[in-house]
């Protein structure tokens, strides 16, 4: 039994290592370098929409962070409805997955992919399964956060 | 008298044989290689149906309909239908059967679903319990995307082992007794693969999960039946791929065996055509289906091919298992198939 | 001016690009590293490390999901500093309460308008 065991771990091993040898590798400056170009691009653009709240309309620093995001988000759905967002996905990898964009594709992509489920367990519970631990890990470190806070300070 | 062959393969003396086979693709499917030799294309991935399912199981139904037209029958002279596919509860066949009315047996072997059915309809049709019945599976992009990965519109990029689940249905319908007597091409044997799993948890890369299997399921063949490549025009695969094919040959390599590798025709590599950008290749119940229907069954009854070997792979994994971190467990099953002469 | 677009591209560009290199090292998927990151950049927040980075790079921060987790956990320690022990709980979803108000109510819309297509 012991030998039978130890011999399938070797099996599995070797094969590991074949597998390695022959897949194909994933091109990483190129992917890395396409990341970097729509990271920045998206984090200019939401700059620009800043700047637009900030001085234009006068908002402060937080409500014109908050207007851009809502912004971003629109335009994110609105490009994800249209077929465009996996596109550009398919170009920029962690470039239009990392920016507050790839968090509402995330959102819009399983609400529009479950509607044929139904409004409520369709749309409505589908929309959070890839957003929903963003969510969870988010704000439940943040109340942790919070709570060392208070702790820091009544001591 | 045993018809038995060694530790895995059945010899079908009777001889059934292929009536007639029909297959139905998508659009991206029809812009491959072998694009024209399909019977029919859907219009678009919805296929005139409500739902990404319903679009699936209409084209298994139609599949059905039109091998049993080609063969100049009815449906009701149909007495079993062989069929699977990959969704949960194979629902595309359940409900295709549904509407068929044909005596139904379920099957879900994943990817290897057509060749399971032809060597189970094989051995049914041999033993005198069938004289006319059908195999049939199915797959659609866009149901297994959801199932098993993720949402169409999620912008994430596929990684290089990743396959693309072709949309597409195949049919055979097999004839026992006097039947089987006018058919050009014909079932020698079957051998049943066993599960193997090499400890792959990559859902990504399923090639590498199924190739341990089709490399024993081959390898059990040769032994049971004293044949090898040489025997064979071709040894046909389902969806291993381009990274399956390679380890395929790789593992017959270190078992002993000379690989002849012109002789070595995946489906999956030959589905589409490099510049198509489907990473590893084609894979999918309807991709091993939809390719011996459209060009080895029919290079089978032509006479072009004499003998082939055929036997489509799965990855018999779902979301929960690969959630779970398990592994990937695969199959084969082979089906032998031989060119008849007329008379002969 | 200018300045601020050039270190916002820089900073979110850098950003993006060490998600790729996860994604393309590690096993991890989009959704872990959408994870991943608003911890992170809760943690950097609580820390005080990520406001310096912020008032650099402007949105070049705020934009990554890094900068949802850091308004998060900013939101989280003024409501404490307002509102003791109660703001823990109801100061980091309000400060990103647009973000995720916004979210739901275009997905919803989403749905409800466009139909999810083959993909390319």
């Amino acid at each position: 039994m012991e030998t039978k065991s130890h011999n399938r771990a070797q099996q599995i091993e070797r094969y590991a290592g074949l597998v390695a040898r022959l897949a194909p590798k994933s091109d990483m400056a190129k992917g890395v370098v396409r990341a970097f170009l729509v990271g920045g691009l998206i984090c200019t653009l939401g700059q620009g929409i800043t700047d637009f709240f900030a001085y234009k309309m006068e908002f402060g620093t937080q409500a014109a962070s908050t207007a851009t995001s809502i912004c971003l988000i629109f335009l994110s759905a609105l490009l994800t409805g249209l077929g465009v967002y996996d596109r550009i996905g398919k170009f920029a990898g962690a470039g239009s997955i990392v920016p507050i964009t790839g968090f509402a594709n995330s959102v819009v992509a399983p609400a529009m992919e479950f509607r044929r489920e139904g409004l409520v367990m369709g749309v409505g519970a589908k929309l959070f399964t890839l957003a929903g631990p963003v969510l969870v890990y988010g704000i439940g470190s943040s109340v942790i956060v919070g709570l060392i806070a208070f702790f820091m300070e009544v001591m | 008298m045993s018809k038995r062959m060694g530790a895995q393969t059945v010899s079908l003396p009777s001889r059934p044989g292929v009536l007639a086979f029909a297959s139905i693709v998508g659009q991206k499917e029809s812009e491959g290689p072998y694009g024209g030799k399909f019977d029919r294309i859907i219009e678009d991935e919805m296929n005139g149906q409500k739902s990404f399912e319903a679009a699936e199981r209409a084209m298994l139904e139609d599949a059905v309909r039109l091998c049993v037209s080609k063969a100049g029958r009815q449906l009701s002279d149909v007495q079993l239908l062989l069929a699977g596919d990959l969704l949960n509860q194979i629902i595309s066949a359940g409900f295709a059967a549904r509407s068929l009315a044909i005596p139904f047996y379920g099957l879900y072997g994943a990817c290897s679903t057509i060749s399971e059915s032809l060597s189970i309809g094989g051995m049914l049709a041999d033993g005198g319990f069938a004289d006319v019945l059908v195999c049939a599976t199915c797959s659609h992009f866009c149901t297994a995307e959801r199932q098993y990965r993720t949402p169409l519109e999620l912008g994430t990029q596929r990684t290089p082992t990743a396959q693309w689940t072709v949309t597409g249905s195949g049919a055979v319908m097999l004839a026992g007794g006097a039947a089987a007597k006018s058919c050009a091409a014909v079932l020698t044997h079957a051998t049943c693969g066993k599960v193997l799993d090499l400890g792959i948890t990559d859902a990504n890369n399923m090639g590498a999960a199924m190739a341990p299997a089709a490399c024993d399921t081959i390898a059990a063949h040769f032994a049971d039946t004293g044949r090898g490549f040489d025997d064979f025009d071709l040894v046909v695969t389902g969806d291993l791929g381009h990274l399956g094919r390679d380890l395929l040959i790789e593992l017959l390599r270190e078992k002993g065996v000379k690989v002849p590798e012109e002789k070595l025709f995946d489906c999956g590599c030959e589905i589409f055509s490099p510049r198509q950008d489907t990473h590893s290749g084609g894979s999918g119940c309807g991709c091993a289906a939809s390719m011996i229907c459209a060009h080895i069954l029919p290079e089978l009854e032509a006479g072009h091919l004499n003998r082939v070997l055929f036997l489509a792979t799965g990855a018999l994994l779902s979301p929960t298992t690969t959630m779970q971190g398990e592994s990937i467990p695969g199959v084969a099953h082979a089906v032998a198939l031989e060119h008849r002469k007329a008379g002969a | 001016m200018i300045l601020m677009y050039v270190k916002a591209f820089i900073v979110g560009g850098i950003l993006c690009a060490i998600g790729q290199v996860l994604l393309l090292k590690t096993a991890l998927t989009s959704s872990r590293i959408l994870v991943g990151y608003v911890t992170v950049g809760v943690i950097l927040g609580a820390l005080g490390l990520y406001e310096p980075l912020a008032d650099f790079a402007g949105a070049g921060a705020t934009v990554p999901l890094t900068g949802f987790g850091y308004a998060l956990s900013q939101g989280a320690m003024e409501a404490v500093k307002s509102q003791g022990i109660l703001g823990a709980f109801t100061g980091g979803v309000t400060s990103a309460a647009g973000g995720i108000a916004a979210a739901v109510f275009f997905g919803y819309l989403a749905a409800l308008i466009f139909k999810p297509r083959m993909k390319s």
